[in-house]
């Protein structure tokens, strides 16, 4: 690595993974901002979690489930005919989209339950969103037979139907939230509720790389594997490093999980694309980042939508995985850093990309990293075609295409 | 800390009649500034020994249903932490004895500047804050400056504060602890008079503050109950409802509200009196 040209900034670290510190943070970013009634709970996860890291037992039994059941390693694809198309730089899919249950999200939820069953717990809850996280949890629970409570927005529970039924196959109560806005972060409020209530016997999967202290660490960590695993791949089929990532970002674990591994590697550029809703210049988008300012919710500092009064704003977005007004600490140290570059696409381009995605490579993406392909494709004409750029394929689309269709004006 | 807390002289007068305080919660806006500024002033009158005033939040984790649906009338009806402190204003011009604590969660407070708000709340006769979301172990950019402004910071106990943790918790903690008699949210289950007399022993023995009981205490009988061994009583998310449930008459809502808070307020004051008897 070359350090000399890392300390011409003074703001940059010399290392982007030493975080977060003891006490949760990731420079000015993260902590444990919650309710008495909760820091008990935390503590005892984050004690949990500390001592299973140090147990390679865990790991060996997490490596286990994940490839067997889950199967990964998630292939490495190279999009030729979208490479073709966009006629610059070689772009391939890191496809975390044939993981069980549709996405990236089963790294951590399998991390997390085997945390659980080594704690004792006996009920599982979560939140969601579009549902994958919440299909993903309500899969782990059945495989290993704990009750499990899934929270999700009304709001989300109308547009995200066919995951909600599958969450309901698959045994978990699906809880209707119809408090404050109906979507996500009040899935969340609804979720830490019910924590603070059934404080002995419970165990909280957030789904995303936030929270209170250790869950953003704790998730990065999970979802890690997508780098690690890409790292190997691209040494294999490339002799080299890849030479740019690029991922979507709601609360950011995907694309944490790609980023992470390669954080230290200087040559390696980043970007995070934010879901842009009608253009952050509208207002009317969920780029906490790139349309928010620093701001404390759900237990961590990060970037937020919220008004000048402080009052949490909602998200817009095409995407409800994306419809979050907050972001993963560890992302708002990256972007004050500057190591990663955050931009946005809008719910149009990402739609163009959908569409684009699954004419070239017969590949159905989920709408969230439809707006990762959208910048792809705005990014990699302007390359050359040695440039060598990974794009996570997070999710599959088959959730989206009622959405889609309403969206195209097709009645299914 | 302050020598002249209102919270302080209040304490002492209760202990002085052997009585336990009432304080009562409302949120500030709730359902709107005129309206919540005259229950304000009516209550001390209700026997309300101390007031807490809810800073609305659109996300207010630790509480329920009740409280979240007044903050989100009062940020409907346009209710901001400016306003919250005008309206504190407003009240200590008419008002100079009955202590303040407002309670709340940090994102406005951050968002306004956290040593700007503590001077300005100060100033406009603030005496104590609770704030949910900051605990501790991150309160080092706030309550520094609270201090010096001369407010307490009165934080939260549950029953999951074990002997280890209790000490960070009561350590700069003033005006009195908050005992969260249960595990849980605003306005949820009950915990027996068994527990909370066995909790508040617990926390005499580490601390000489008051103890001050809220969560989940739903009635007059339930607050009587407490009163026998707390230093003070919390009713919310009750008191709240009754403002809800008189959404649809405004004019004779401050009354109503009122009527209701004395029967509490005397429940609590008449407690000692009535074991005693």
């Amino acid at each position: 690595m070359n350090k000399t040209a890392l300390n011409t900034n003074a703001s940059r670290p010399n290392s982007f993974k030493t975080g977060p510190d003891e006490r949760g943070h990731f420079g000015l970013f993260g902590g444990r901002f919650v309710a008495e009634t909760l820091m008990p709970l935390i503590l005892e996860v984050e004690k949990a979690y500390n001592a299973a890291k140090a147990d390679p037992s865990f790991q060996q039994e997490l490596d286990y489930y994940m490839e067997h059941y889950a199967g990964r390693p998630s292939p490495l694809y190279f999009a030729k005919r979208l490479t073709e198309h966009l006629n610059g730089a070689k772009i391939y899919f890191k496809r975390d989209e044939l993981n069980h249950t549709g996405s990236h999200k089963i790294n951590n939820c399998m991390g997390q339950i085997l945390l659980a069953r080594r704690m004792g717990k006996k009920r599982i809850i979560a939140e969601t969103g579009a549902g994958q996280h919440g299909v993903a949890t309500a899969t782990v629970a059945a495989l290993f037979d704990l009750p499990c409570t899934v929270y999700m927005g009304a709001v989300d529970i109308e547009r995200q139907k066919p995951n909600v039924f599958r969450m309901k196959l698959l045994g978990a109560t699906v809880v209707p939230v119809k408090s404050g806005s109906h979507t996500l972060k009040d899935a969340m409020n609804e979720a830490l509720r019910d924590w603070v209530t059934n404080v002995e016997d419970t165990f909280y999967i957030i789904g995303t790389a936030a929270g209170p202290h250790p869950y953003p660490a704790m998730v990065r960590d999970f979802q890690s594997v997508i780098g690690k695993e890409l790292r190997g791949q691209m040494m294999k089929a490339e002799s080299r490093l890849p030479d740019s990532l690029v991922a979507c970002i709601g609360g950011g674990s995907n694309a944490i999980g790609l980023f992470y591994e390669f954080l230290d590697e200087p040559t390696v550029k980043m970007y995070g694309v934010e879901a842009g809703g009608h253009g952050i210049e509208t207002g009317k988008h969920a780029a906490s980042l790139n349309g928010g300012r620093p701001g404390v919710l759900h237990g961590n500092r990060t970037y937020l939508l919220q008004d000048a009064d402080g009052q949490i704003l909602e998200g817009d977005s095409i995407s409800a995985g994306l419809d979050y007004p907050g972001i993963g600490p560890e992302h708002s140290y990256l972007f004050d850093t500057k190591r990663v570059n955050y931009v946005s696409a809008t719910d149009n381009e990402a739609l163009a990309a959908f569409q684009l995605c699954c004419k070239m490579e017969g590949i159905i993406p989920a709408l969230e990293p439809a707006h990762a392909l959208a910048y792809v494709t705005k990014l990699a004409p302007t390359l050359p075609k040695d440039h060598l750029m990974v794009m996570n394929l997070c999710g599959r689309g088959d959730k989206d295409i009622f959405n889609v269709a309403e969206k195209l004006g097709v009645t299914l | 800390m302050s020598v002249n807390n209102r919270l302080d002289a209040r304490f002492a007068e209760l202990r002085a009649a052997n009585q336990a305080g009432f304080i009562s919660f409302t949120v500030a806006g709730d359902p709107d500034y005129e309206t919540s500024l005259k229950l304000l002033q009516a209550l001390p009158a209700a026997g309300v020994d101390v007031i807490e005033l809810g800073m609305p939040f659109t996300d207010p984790m630790a509480d329920g249903a009740a409280i979240q649906a007044a903050d989100l009338r009062a940020l409907a009806g346009g209710m901001t932490l400016v306003k919250t402190l005008q309206m504190v204003r407003e009240f200590r011009a008419l008002n100079t004895t009955t202590p303040i604590v407002l309670m709340g969660y940090y994102n406005p407070i951050y968002s306004y500047g956290a040593e700007k708000f503590a001077r300005d709340a100060a100033q406009a006769g603030v005496d104590g804050l609770i704030i949910v979301d900051l605990p501790p172990e991150e309160d080092e950019e706030f309550r520094p400056a609270a201090q010096k402004a001369g407010m307490y910071v009165i934080r939260l106990t549950t029953p999951t504060t074990n002997e280890k943790r209790l000490p960070a918790v009561l350590s700069n903690s003033g005006g009195f602890l908050y005992y969260v008699s249960i595990t849980g949210i605003t306005g949820a289950a009950t915990a027996s008079e068994q527990q909370v007399q066995n909790a508040i022993a617990r926390l005499k023995q580490h601390s000489k503050l008051p103890v001050a009981v809220g969560f989940g205490i739903k009635d007059a009988a339930g607050a009587q109950t407490v009163a026998r061994h707390a230093d003070a009583v919390v009713v919310g998310s009750a008191i709240v409802q009754t403002v809800e449930r008189n959404l649809n008459c405004r004019h004779e809502l401050v009354t109503n509200v009122c009527t209701y808070v004395q029967t509490l307020s005397t429940a609590v004051h008449d407690a000692r009196k009535k074991a005693a008897a």
